[in-house]
């Protein structure tokens, strides 16, 4: 109980002091704020779906439904945060860029991602027994991972990126972000992080009962 | 002296339960039937055997003088006759036969092919199209397909299903010609057929 | 060792021969194919006309013409062997690598068929400059053969699925655009009049592509075949 009641005050926290604290880039102004917030979420969404397919590997060796189960709830999770991370990045983008939508390499890396998860869950959807959907969408989500190198050769290689990353993420990271910029963004990080596990330990437990009714039923 | 296992086989998809804690010990000689009523669960069990699908629990062994034997060694050993398993409608039966032989990695002669479509009562027919055979034609090139591996383990699911007498004498024949050097597994409701094998397997939930 | 790779190669090759054979007697796939592709690209040449499109605007629509068209039929493959019942009759006898080997060879065939047919008219429709046409023939040749290594399992994947509809086109678009973004930039490039030497990086990655999906396909293959 003790650590729910930190993560909430923490959250609070970081909430207050993202808002109150200067912005963490001038040039871009208020609306570089979204950082505190954008990239946590775009790096759950990697995690998630990195964590999904390393649960569908060890299904296909294991054949546990169990690592299925969990495969399924990181994706669900990693699309949730996929979602929001489109939607804080596609407003920055339209504060600072102009347009909502720019097919920047960041931006079409995203939505490929929601295009291969889109194709998972309907994968998933398609197939009635449970255990040749467990294997045909682990074998799916390894496949499309494969093709990620591919698309990050490629997509820089077609449009110019827009993104701030020399302005905020590689230039201040290395060398100008500030105490208070850093402190606030790395406990962002650390709680979306908490937040997420939080939801995945959530998502199995529901599994658990789901699996032990049906045991009792019988 | 091959032997087929089944320990404790559990067999559920999803919340549907098809079977559970079956066991049997078979050696080459002996024969079962697997009965029970329809929808029990034989034609699962089959595929089960057969590793098309995976035991929910439980353990199947497939051995060689004691020995576990490997997956394509399996694969060249068994054979299956089933209503779920078709053969191609557009190729002939003599093209069935042989594209079966080359994939299993056989080489077949046109005689031998001819002996086996005689020995099931397809003399003649092996050029046509199997599309356009009737369904105890089917069901006998099946057989004739069966054969070609000369099984040491030999599936058989309603063996009878769409065969005249003339076909039920031919089946009758194969069974009794096989039973001394394979382990043949059939599930069936017939009860003339339950006395074919050396022991019964019910199959219930 | 060798007689094990022997014999692979002989079965994939029956698989091949095999499908073939039906796909010569039924036309099914190929009919679907050819029909689909041209179709769209009488659509394409009706409403742009002859007007001397940019290369860039070429070479998408060549590409669209055939992502679709490859859709139409690729799956076929697969879903004909669960749907009339002799996948499980080719599940008992042959080991799952031949089974791949010999799809993909069907596949790729189809598919060279589909474009040997489908690009001349493309040229003729769109009248296209034809003053590269070796360099085209081999950008064609080796996206042919990064989508067909992506492809096959994928038909594999959905003829084993319930529901397949529009699935094969929905699980394959997001394996195929890096090569379709690359395929279309080729293209464009071959269209243009360049020297080999300046789609380099281009056919390097092609053909990195193919050979990393078809390995890909080759481990995970069993896995989508059996149970």
């Amino acid at each position: 109980m003790w650590w729910k009641w930190s993560l909430f005050i923490a959250m609070g926290l970081v909430i207050v002091f993202s808002f109150t604290t200067p912005a963490p880039q001038q040039q871009i102004g208020e609306a570089s704020r979204v950082f505190y917030y954008h990239i946590p979420q775009a790096w759950i969404c990697v995690l998630a779906f990195m964590m999904s397919m390393i649960f569908s590997i060890r299904y296909l060796k294991n054949r546990r439904i169990e690592e299925d189960d969990r495969a399924a709830d990181a994706a669900r999770l990693g699309f949730i945060f996929c979602i929001l991370a489109t939607v804080t990045g596609s407003i920055f983008a339209k504060v600072t860029w102009g347009s909502f939508w720019n097919w920047d390499p960041r931006e079409s890396s995203i939505f490929i991602l929601l295009l291969i998860y889109g194709a998972y869950f309907a994968l998933r959807g398609a197939v009635e027994v449970e255990e040749r959907r467990a294997a045909l969408s682990s074998v799916y989500s390894i496949f499309a991972f494969i093709t990620v190198p591919f698309l990050i050769f490629v997509i820089p290689r077609i449009t110019p990126s827009l993104h701030p990353e020399d302005s905020i993420v590689t230039e201040n990271m290395k060398f100008t972000m500030g105490p208070a910029v850093r402190t606030i963004f790395f406990s962002s990080l650390a709680l979306f992080t908490v937040v997420y596990f939080w939801m995945f330990s959530l998502a199995r437990r529901v599994r658990i009962i789901e699996r032990s009714r049906m045991e009792i039923e019988e | 002296m091959y032997e087929l296992k089944g320990e404790d086989l559990s067999k559920r998809f999803g919340e549907l339960k098809v079977f559970s804690k079956l066991n049997f010990d078979l050696h080459t000689g002996e024969s079962m039937a697997v009965i029970g009523p329809n929808g029990s669960g034989k034609s699962t069990l089959m595929m089960v055997l057969l590793s098309i699908y995976r035991p929910s629990k439980g353990k199947i062994a497939y051995l060689l003088d004691g020995k576990e034997m490997e997956e394509n060694q399996i694969r060249a050993s068994v054979s299956l006759v089933s209503p779920y398993l078709n053969l191609y409608d557009q190729l002939s039966g003599e093209e069935n036969l042989k594209f079966f032989a080359t994939v299993a990695g056989e080489n077949i002669t046109g005689k031998e092919i001819e002996n086996l479509l005689e020995k099931v009562g397809l003399a003649g027919r092996g050029m046509d199209l199997v599309g356009g055979y009737s369904s105890g034609m089917k069901q006998r090139l099946k057989y004739a397909t069966a054969l070609l591996n000369k099984p040491a383990f030999l599936y058989l699911d309603e063996p009878t299903s769409n065969l005249d007498a003339a076909g039920k004498k031919i089946v009758a024949d194969l069974i009794e010609e096989y039973r001394s050097q394979s382990i043949i597994v059939i599930a069936t409701n017939e009860e003339e057929e339950y006395h074919l094998a050396t022991k019964q397997l019910r199959v219930d939930k | 060792m060798p007689q094990n790779s022997f014999g692979l190669i002989s079965k994939a090759a029956a698989v091949y021969a095999k499908d073939l054979r039906l796909e010569l007697r039924t036309k099914y796939a190929l009919n679907a194919i050819l029909m689909f592709g041209i179709t769209t690209l009488t659509v394409v040449s009706f409403s742009v006309g002859q007007s001397g499109l940019p290369p860039k605007l070429l070479s998408s629509l060549f590409w669209i013409v055939m992502f679709f068209s490859a859709m139409s039929g690729l799956a076929q493959v697969f879903v004909r062997e669960e749907e009339s019942g002799t996948a499980l009759a080719l599940k008992l006898t042959t080991d799952p690598d031949a089974i791949y080997w010999g799809k993909l060879g069907f596949n790729l065939t189809l598919l060279t068929i589909m474009t040997v047919i489908i690009a001349p008219i493309f040229f003729i429709f769109t009248d296209a400059p034809t003053d590269n046409l070796v360099l085209f023939a081999l950008v064609l040749f080796l996206g042919m053969i990064g989508l067909c290594g992506a492809t096959t399992i994928v038909a594999a994947i959905i003829a084993r699925a319930s529901v397949k509809g529009a699935l094969f086109a929905v699980l394959s678009f997001p394996l195929l655009l890096p090569l379709l973004l690359v395929l279309v930039k080729a293209t464009e490039k071959v269209l243009l009049g360049v020297s080999f030497s300046s789609v380099a990086t281009e056919l390097q990655f092609l053909v990195a592509f193919a050979v990393v999906m078809i390995v890909g396909s080759v481990m995970l293959f069993k896995f989508v075949w059996l149970d």
